[in-house]
């Protein structure tokens, strides 16, 4: 089966297509990496915000510190929603680990105090 | 030791500065905000610094990284601008009142500001509930405000794309998002990443003709438009929701740049600019979004560090070559070559005006082709980059560039 994706690795956006495991028109070596995941496992890096205490903004900007799989966006976010930071706090802090059992940690993408 | 004033401490703000300093000024910077980093505070998603650091970051990891090399570096924030005027900045705070400084330099680094529904003038009621995407962004990110339940988005630029993901991420549902044009004006991987991930239909040559609610949103009116973007009528259906985005585009910054006298080029909205962003104004340099609007902060920062380094050093004034929008193409930075300069080549940057699958960028002097690139996927979503030869543009008297289609 013949599939045409758009790549995703980084805003160049191309245009990839992948027939029989076989990935052509991708611009570097990540993209087809991206593409044979994307046919089969499709991953995600999830970027949101938890309850930040202790400081001016009350929001601390987080992320998956790699991609999970795209089925467990919505309930990486409910496990999310349940996590409150004390400030200060340091970018790569560990936030939450093992988000939804994937073995990634979540972690913090600002300094705050 | 060269005086440099840098107004604005976003991602082209921050780049000046550490350059400036570097290259031995004295740097003073000054931020409207209570914290530095501008915009990139509440783009928390990633995929920021791919070209500069190799890694995608988010916006406050990218914002941090310049922030950590601030050193010797004097910094105002919560500090307002009001007025620029041959190398003195007045600006006010609540710390030191109203000040007015003096330097052998100042950096324009305003950034841009979004367009409003006043701007494309969207009939219908006036309830609560439509935002600007940026300013939702900023309540959801920054304040962590839920800003409603079901949401339509005008406009598939890359903010608009975002705040589809992040609402719906935020159990809000999208019910769709809306585009004038027939293509989107967003990056492609966030079009992907942002609707097809969560089943948000997009709608190409539509447009959102009727804002409906008493006190808040209940519904908008969407209508198909026809070839001169005007709504055809017949086609209209209403969505039912309680939140209209809008992301329909950004408009560099030049209150001040403006008063102060400095030539605006009309296609940008921005400063006329030389190769190392120096303004039509001796001294007076400007770089990020308030010359033109980027697609990637990559560039921003880029753009910072040519401004900044310029500004250090003091660039001597000389001959140059004007450069110019043709055929198919919206703008060009810079409007201006110099015949002498630190570099031996100078980048280009400019958008195309329509999509284009397969084509070339041609640039001419007069009638005369001087350059010739081809380009697969041109799109106007994304900041076209051409590299010419200083010599090549300094033997030009106009230079053009043209986008050709290949038939």
């Amino acid at each position: 089966m013949k599939q045409e994706l758009i790549c995703i690795v980084c805003p160049s956006g191309c245009r990839i297509t992948v027939e029989d495991g076989q990935v052509t028109d991708n611009g570097c070596k990540r993209g087809e990496v991206y593409a044979l995941k994307e046919v089969t496992n499709p991953t995600r890096v999830l970027t949101t915000t938890v309850r930040l205490t202790g400081a001016e903004p009350v929001r601390l900007p987080v992320k998956t510190e790699r991609d999970i799989p795209k089925g467990l966006l919505f309930s990486a976010m409910r496990q999310l929603d349940a996590v409150t930071v004390a400030a200060p706090v340091r970018r790569g802090d560990v936030v939450l680990r093992d988000v939804c059992g994937t073995g990634v940690s979540v972690i913090a993408c600002r300094d705050v105090g | 030791m060269r005086n440099v004033t840098i107004i604005g401490a976003g991602p082209a703000g921050l780049a000046a500065a550490i350059a400036a300093r570097d290259a031995g000024a004295h740097v003073l910077l000054l931020e409207r905000a209570k914290e530095l980093g501008g915009i990139l505070n509440q783009c928390i998603h990633n995929g920021f610094g791919l070209y500069r650091f190799r890694e995608e970051l988010t916006g406050p990891e990218y914002a941090g990284r310049f922030i950590d090399g601030l050193h010797d570096i004097d910094i105002r924030t919560d500090t307002m601008v009001l007025e620029i005027s041959s190398g003195s900045v007045t600006a006010v705070n609540p710390k030191d009142g109203l000040f007015t400084v003096t330097s052998d330099a100042v950096i324009l680094a305003m950034g841009c500001r979004e367009r409003t529904r006043g701007a494309i003038g969207v009939p219908g009621d006036r309830p609560a509930g439509v935002f600007t995407a940026g300013a939702a962004q900023r309540y959801m990110n920054i304040e962590g405000l839920r800003i409603g339940k079901r949401a339509v988005i005008l406009g598939s630029g890359d903010i608009g794309l975002i705040m589809a993901r992040r609402m719906t991420l935020e159990g809000a549902e999208v019910a769709a998002c809306v585009e004038l044009m027939p293509y989107s004006s967003g990056l492609n991987r966030n079009i992907v990443q942002c609707l097809h991930d969560f089943d948000i239909p997009l709608y190409l040559s539509h447009t959102v003709t009727r804002i409906i609610g008493r006190s808040r949103l209940e519904a908008v009116e969407v209508a198909e438009v026809g070839p001169d973007r005007k709504p055809v009528p017949g086609t209209e259906f209403r969505i039912d929701c309680d939140t209209l985005l809008l992301s329909v585009g950004l408009i560099p910054e030049n209150e001040l740049t403006r008063a102060a006298g400095i030539a605006i080029d009309p296609h940008t909205n921005g400063p006329v600019v030389y190769d190392d962003m120096e303004t039509t104004q001796k001294g007076v340099y400007a770089c990020g979004n308030v010359v033109q609007v980027h697609d990637l902060v990559d560039f921003v920062s880029d753009e910072g560090e040519r401004a900044g380094r310029a500004a250090a050093s003091g660039q001597p004034e000389g001959a140059y070559t004007e450069v110019q929008p043709g055929s198919g193409v919206g703008y060009v930075v810079p409007q201006r070559i110099r015949h002498e300069g630190a570099e031996d080549t100078v980048t280009l940057f400019f958008r195309v005006r329509k999509p284009c699958r397969k084509g070339s960028l041609v640039v001419y002097d007069g009638e005369r082709e001087v350059l010739r690139k081809k380009r697969l996927y041109m799109t106007p979503g994304e900041m076209e980059k051409l590299p010419i030869s200083r010599e090549l543009a300094s033997t030009a008297e106009t230079l053009t560039v043209t986008m050709e289609e290949d038939t």
